[in-house]
């Protein structure tokens, strides 16, 4: 597609530890062949449960780490392993709005400093006046009031806090919005609050969205495609109205299961998975999901299945068919 | 924009919070101990500054009719020298005060020198690859680990004694409690998101470094240099006692107990005021100090 502004190919991260004593050297392996593509105005939302690599895909798109291995092209160009470092145009590209308010905001800084950093580290350009112009009509852009320019983060609440990180990550024009788990910390009033904002920034500024998350509910409002990520790789990736009228793998079925529904009388076929997450250090081989699926045959266990399918494409040798129910409901 | 210069010039703007100095002081006052402390080290930086106003006679003058007079109140003192003289006939008063700006002096020195590269060293242990990190780390262990008086007389026997040598000895000895202290709070801070969005937003290494991190370090250094403030006036004035430190005339308070040593039975004084001053000073920078802690970083509180 020529519209693309981001594309991921086979994009891994891997982290070496040294061993103790008596341990060897292991690697984790924290992403693991991730590939996708964002297009401007749209969000990919990535989902999974806590350590599948989320957040590690969420540096590496940043460039804040480098990819071990893959290929990453952002804007038409090809991240090398020195990331962003001296182009700032690059820099400017692709910038983060982290989880928790509290920690991302310099607590010695005002507002106002905080917002024209990226201006005065990347447009040395642009002049001091221009420069507080720009920060203080962005902190309008953003639903804040211009007298809190030369306030302290500690005297703000998260959910304005967080409107402060998105500003900060507006300031340089960025193509892409790298969101980590941006409202997973803010009272369930204010999530909506900020994600209101940030669907109208991206109509307004044409943004792509990276948004990561865990909370499926908050996605199935927020995203035009969702990827599943299972111990560092994609296990399901397709519009979002598709994976979830119809997940093929067996994985997000038992994901979606576990949403919790605000009606009591409704039956709840949950999906509870046996065992616990393998450690990255240690990823099953075969289909890394093999331990805990109740399809699981002995080809799972022996090779990775191959990505299948169009636009709505799955990892899976046994995918669900349409009607099919997990067995969870049919034992019940 | 329009809106909001118009806002700004009319002075619409809602009164500002209160700042983190008046933040500061609100909870420092509520240590008493540490107001006092304030208070006498206050008076002592005072008197240290207008010494030569308030002394009567010149700290080295003699006058040798009078050899070891004692003070006004006991039999045989005189007002014209109210705390007595030493056994070289000069005036206890005078030197006392003059003695004041020695040890101000040396603690503001010593503090400036051990602060400034113990916050280096320790900023770019706590940024720096692992084995740098060790290897510097290593060093100060091994400097910490020398008894400190010990470690300050071997170097001021090198350097040669005099009270310059003696305060870049203090400052060796007491700098190594700067560098851990830093590289602590830098290892913590540096882990926070913020770095991490300074960085996203195209901050150098040096930026994040001493721009970004380091003023979010602050407080327990400040706790710590105020504290190693009295460690500073009595290491001099032990090396001054050892004979290490100032040299005589100077009055500086550690020197004139050394010089009164042989006359301690015979004349209270010489002995007991200097060591009374040095005690004073030092119990107020810490009471102080304590307070500071306190006000400025909670975690650290001991109580």
């Amino acid at each position: 597609m020529s519209d693309t502004i981001l594309t991921a190919e086979n994009l891994t991260r891997h982290y070496s530890v040294k061993g103790g004593l008596m341990r060897p050297d292991a690697t984790v392996r924290a992403l693991d062949g991730a590939s996708f593509s964002l297009r401007p105005g749209s969000t990919l939302a990535v989902v999974g449960e806590s350590g599948c690599g989320k957040s590690t895909l969420a540096r590496v798109v940043t460039m804040i780490e480098p990819a071990t291995s893959g290929r990453l092209t952002i804007g038409g160009k090809e991240i090398g392993p020195n990331g962003a470092k001296g182009d700032r145009d690059l820099r400017a590209m692709v910038q983060i709005v982290f989880q928790d308010p509290y920690g991302s905001l310099n607590p010695r800084q005002t507002i106002g400093q905080t917002l024209m950093e990226p201006l005065l580290l990347n447009r040395p350009e642009i002049g001091k006046a221009d420069r507080e112009k720009r920060a203080r009509e962005m902190l309008l852009m953003v639903g804040l009031r211009n007298e809190h320019f030369d306030r302290y983060p500690h005297m703000f609440s998260g959910g304005q806090r967080q409107r402060v990180a998105v500003a900060r990550a507006l300031m340089l024009d960025p193509k892409i919005l790298v969101l980590d788990e941006p409202v997973s910390a803010l009272d369930l009033s204010i999530q909506s609050q900020i994600l209101n904002l940030l669907v109208d920034l991206q109509e307004r500024l044409d943004l792509a969205y990276l948004f990561i998350s865990h909370d499926l509910s908050v996605v199935s409002h927020f995203a035009d495609e969702l990827m599943v990520m299972y111990l560092g790789r994609p296990v399901e990736t397709g519009p979002l109205k598709d994976v979830y009228a119809h997940p093929r793998h067996p994985y997000t079925r038992a994901l979606f299961s576990a949403t919790p529904v605000a009606d009591p009388r409704r039956k709840r076929n949950r999906i509870k998975l046996e065992g616990e997450l393998p450690s990255p250090m240690a990823v099953p081989p075969g289909c890394p999901f093999n331990p805990r699926c109740w399809k699981a045959t002995d080809e799972c266990r022996q090779s990775f299945p191959e990505y299948t399918g169009g636009r709505h494409s799955y990892a899976c040798f046994h995918p669900l068919a349409k009607d099919e129910l997990p067995r969870a409901e049919t034992q019940a | 924009m329009a809106e909001y210069t118009a806002e700004t010039e009319h002075g619409l703007q809602p009164a500002p919070p209160p700042g983190p100095v008046r933040e500061f002081w609100h909870s420092f006052k509520e240590n008493r101990g540490a107001v006092i402390g304030l208070v006498v080290f206050s008076t002592f930086l005072l008197i240290a500054i207008i010494a030569p106003l308030l002394a009567p006679y010149g700290p080295a003058q003699q006058f040798r009719d009078h050899l070891l007079q004692p003070p006004v109140w006991q039999d045989g003192g005189s007002w014209q020298f109210p705390l007595g003289t030493d056994p070289l006939g000069r005036d206890m008063v005078s030197r006392l005060l003059y003695g004041a700006r020695f040890s101000f002096f040396i603690g503001v020195v010593v503090v400036a020198i051990a602060t400034f590269f113990g916050v280096v060293i320790g900023v770019i242990a706590g940024f720096a690859p692992r084995w740098a990190d060790t290897l510097i780390m290593r060093v100060m262990d091994i400097v910490l680990s020398f008894p400190s008086l010990l470690m300050a007389l071997v170097l001021v026997a090198i350097l040669g004694p005099s009270l310059i040598n003696a305060m870049i000895a203090i400052a060796v000895v007491l700098q190594p409690h700067f560098v851990r202290l830093t590289r602590a709070a830098v290892l913590s801070e540096r882990a926070k998101d913020y770095v991490t969005a300074a960085r996203v937003a195209g901050s150098g290494q040096l930026r994040i470094m001493f721009k970004t991190v380091l003023p979010n370090c602050l407080s327990p250094i400040i706790v710590q240099a105020a504290l190693s403030f009295s460690t500073a006036v009595l290491d001099a004035a032990a090396l001054g006692f050892l004979g290490m430190g100032a040299q005589p005339p100077t009055p500086e308070w550690g020197t004139m107990l050394a010089e009164a040593r042989e006359f301690i039975l015979r004349a209270w004084w010489v002995v007991t005021l200097p060591g009374l001053c040095i005690l004073v000073t030092v119990l107020a920078i810490n009471l102080m100090g304590d307070g500071l802690r306190d006000a400025l970083d909670p975690k650290l509180k001991r109580s």
